[in-house]
């Protein structure tokens, strides 16, 4: 007969921890295909919840009832938040959600650090360090958090940006070496140290552009993942341990799939000023004119098509005209029209984004291509229908060497038999560079806003 | 116990894990995908407790309290928005 004992209690945790980790790579493995990622994160969420209750009967522990408010507290907060946030606010509520995993890994590092446990010296190197990369994920994934919220509006950016960077790095590096070494003397170095690791992610985060925020938030994702197997290391913990290294490395590949997407290399994203409107060039010489259209015969145009090309892109969004968008496609669809929707990696605020809002609207996954998939198919595409989308489908990012998207990949929208643009007004759009679909002999421009402009299209499909 | 080169084992297999399982996935995924893996490392509640439930003086024990805080958020709140993506994506055939 088995009887309770510390060491199979201590068993229990461990196998609950190996539980726990085979659910999350299981279920990282199923959430990377859409017809079974609904299962993935919930066999991860299982994992979850196995390893957090069996560690309430981890050995010698106390606080227990401070420890249950913050649980309460923490996870009720962000479970109602997470319920309420529109999908076209998503990126920033992840930059949060990370934020608070980066902060926990810096908190446990201050308080072994500060507990004096007898430790040899690689665990506390790894502590430190830990400290340092969870500590620069916190604040500079709430600095991220505030530009796309709109809570900061301008990069802050001044001569010799980079050089301050690196000293504050060095010397929260001096202050780290002196917490390895031993030089520590109450709680002064520690705190000096964590200052300095804290204020690194916000002098480092605030120089950049909000159109490279994704590309970082994906970043500290991975960091905070590093920081949290660092401190696995420390507590002797295999479940953080595995997660923190896979969600490491996993978000490692993914940040460099999306800087790729965006044709920025990851340290164009950090150390460089590209990523915001200012710098357009705008000397480009635009042949043709803009030729407007009446809904009313992009609608026609439409209705007698064999196929259908859309390009959403974010300002759709903005306008909250994707439920119109899927209205229009069932209309276009019942009459036999063939519709796909083309979407480019870095349409929406991040890569996927534009994924999640059309899916939101009720568009099937199947009906939604990205760029390499339906590139070859715009020469067959008798409309191209372009809604708030502009950079991702100028051709200028293959014939004008001078542009500063050139090389970026982009929908060949050009190649489509027609095209119709929804846009607001005649401006340039987001990035301030002048579009040359838009001066095409076979384009036409639907002027209106997003939602509005789409339930006219609706209206003229549905009249013939 | 976990030491030296088991943990150094142990890291590169997870590693190359995680390498290997984003290596082959498809862009309409990566916003899910990412939410997905910041709830993984919500795991770090884990160890805010332990090092909380270890804590000795107020000073350790108000740290302790705000990693919890924040570790419990990082899990509830990734799990909560994975989830509500994740649940929307639908095939036209279970559209019908």
């Amino acid at each position: 007969m088995l009887s309770w004992s510390p060491e199979l209690a201590d068993k229990l945790i461990q196998a609950s921890y190996f539980l726990a980790a085979v659910l999350f790579i299981v279920g990282l493995k199923q959430m990377s295909s859409p017809v079974t990622a609904r299962r993935g994160i919930i066999w991860a969420g299982i994992g979850m919840l196995v390893a957090t209750l069996i560690t309430f009967t981890w050995p010698d522990m106390h606080n227990y009832p401070l420890m249950l408010a913050a649980i309460g507290v923490g996870g009720a907060a962000a479970w109602i938040s997470g319920k309420k946030v529109a999908m076209t606010n998503m990126p920033q509520m992840i930059a949060l959600y990370n934020g608070m995993g980066g902060g926990a890994a810096a908190a446990i590092a201050a308080v072994e650090l500060l507990g004096g446990r007898e430790h040899d010296i690689s665990i506390i190197t790894l502590a430190v360090l830990g400290a340092l990369i969870g500590s620069v994920s916190f604040s500079g994934s709430l600095i991220a958090f505030g530009k796309l919220q709109g809570l900061i509006r301008k990069p802050l950016r001044f001569k010799g940006q980079q050089i301050v960077n690196l000293l504050i790095l060095l010397s929260a590096a001096v202050a780290g070496g002196m917490i390895v070494t031993g030089h520590t003397d109450g709680i002064g170095i520690v705190a000096v140290f964590f200052g300095l690791a804290l204020l690194l992610g916000l002098t480092m985060t605030l120089p950049i552009g909000g159109a490279d925020m994704p590309v970082v938030i994906s970043l500290y994702n991975a960091l905070t993942g590093l920081a949290v197997a660092f401190e696995g290391f420390v507590l002797q913990n295999a479940a953080m341990i595995i997660a923190g290294t896979v969600v490491g490395s996993a978000g490692t590949l993914l940040t460099q799939l999306m800087a790729k997407a965006m044709n920025r290399s990851l340290a164009n994203v950090l150390f460089s000023d590209f990523g915001d409107a200012d710098i357009a060039g705008d000397g480009v010489d635009v042949q043709g004119s803009m030729k407007p259209i009446e809904a009313t015969d992009a609608g026609v145009m439409m209705a007698f098509a064999d196929k259908v090309i859309i390009i959403p892109g974010y300002g759709m969004a903005v306008a909250q005209a994707q439920h119109k968008v899927w209205e229009l496609t069932q209309v276009l669809l019942e009459r036999n029209v063939q519709v796909k929707f083309a979407i480019h990696p870095v349409a929406g605020r991040m890569p996927g984004h534009m994924n999640v809002l059309l899916a939101e609207a009720g568009v099937p996954y199947d009906l939604i291509f990205d760029l390499d998939e339906i590139n070859a198919e715009f020469e067959t595409a008798d409309v191209a229908l372009v809604i708030g989308a502009n950079d991702v489908v100028n051709p200028a990012a293959h014939s004008d060497p001078a542009s500063p998207i050139y090389g970026m990949p982009i929908l060949k929208a050009e190649k489509a038999k027609n095209i119709v643009v929804i846009k607001r007004g005649q401006g340039k759009g987001f990035s301030g560079i002048e579009n040359l679909l838009f001066f095409l002999d076979q384009t036409r421009m639907l002027y209106g806003d997003g939602q509005a402009a789409t339930a006219e299209l609706i209206q003229a499909v549905k009249s013939y | 116990m976990i030491d030296g080169f088991i943990a150094l084992y142990i890291f590169m297999l997870a590693a190359f894990t995680g390498y290997e399982i984003i290596g082959r996935v498809p862009a309409i995924l990566h916003t899910p995908l990412m939410s997905g893996s910041n709830f993984i490392h919500g795991i770090v509640l884990v160890g805010a407790m332990v090092a909380m439930g270890r804590a000795e003086t107020t000073l350790e024990i108000v740290i302790g309290f705000i990693g919890v805080f924040l570790g419990a958020g990082n899990a509830a709140g990734g799990y909560v928005v994975t989830e509500r993506m994740l649940e929307m994506f639908k095939s036209s055939r279970e559209n019908k």
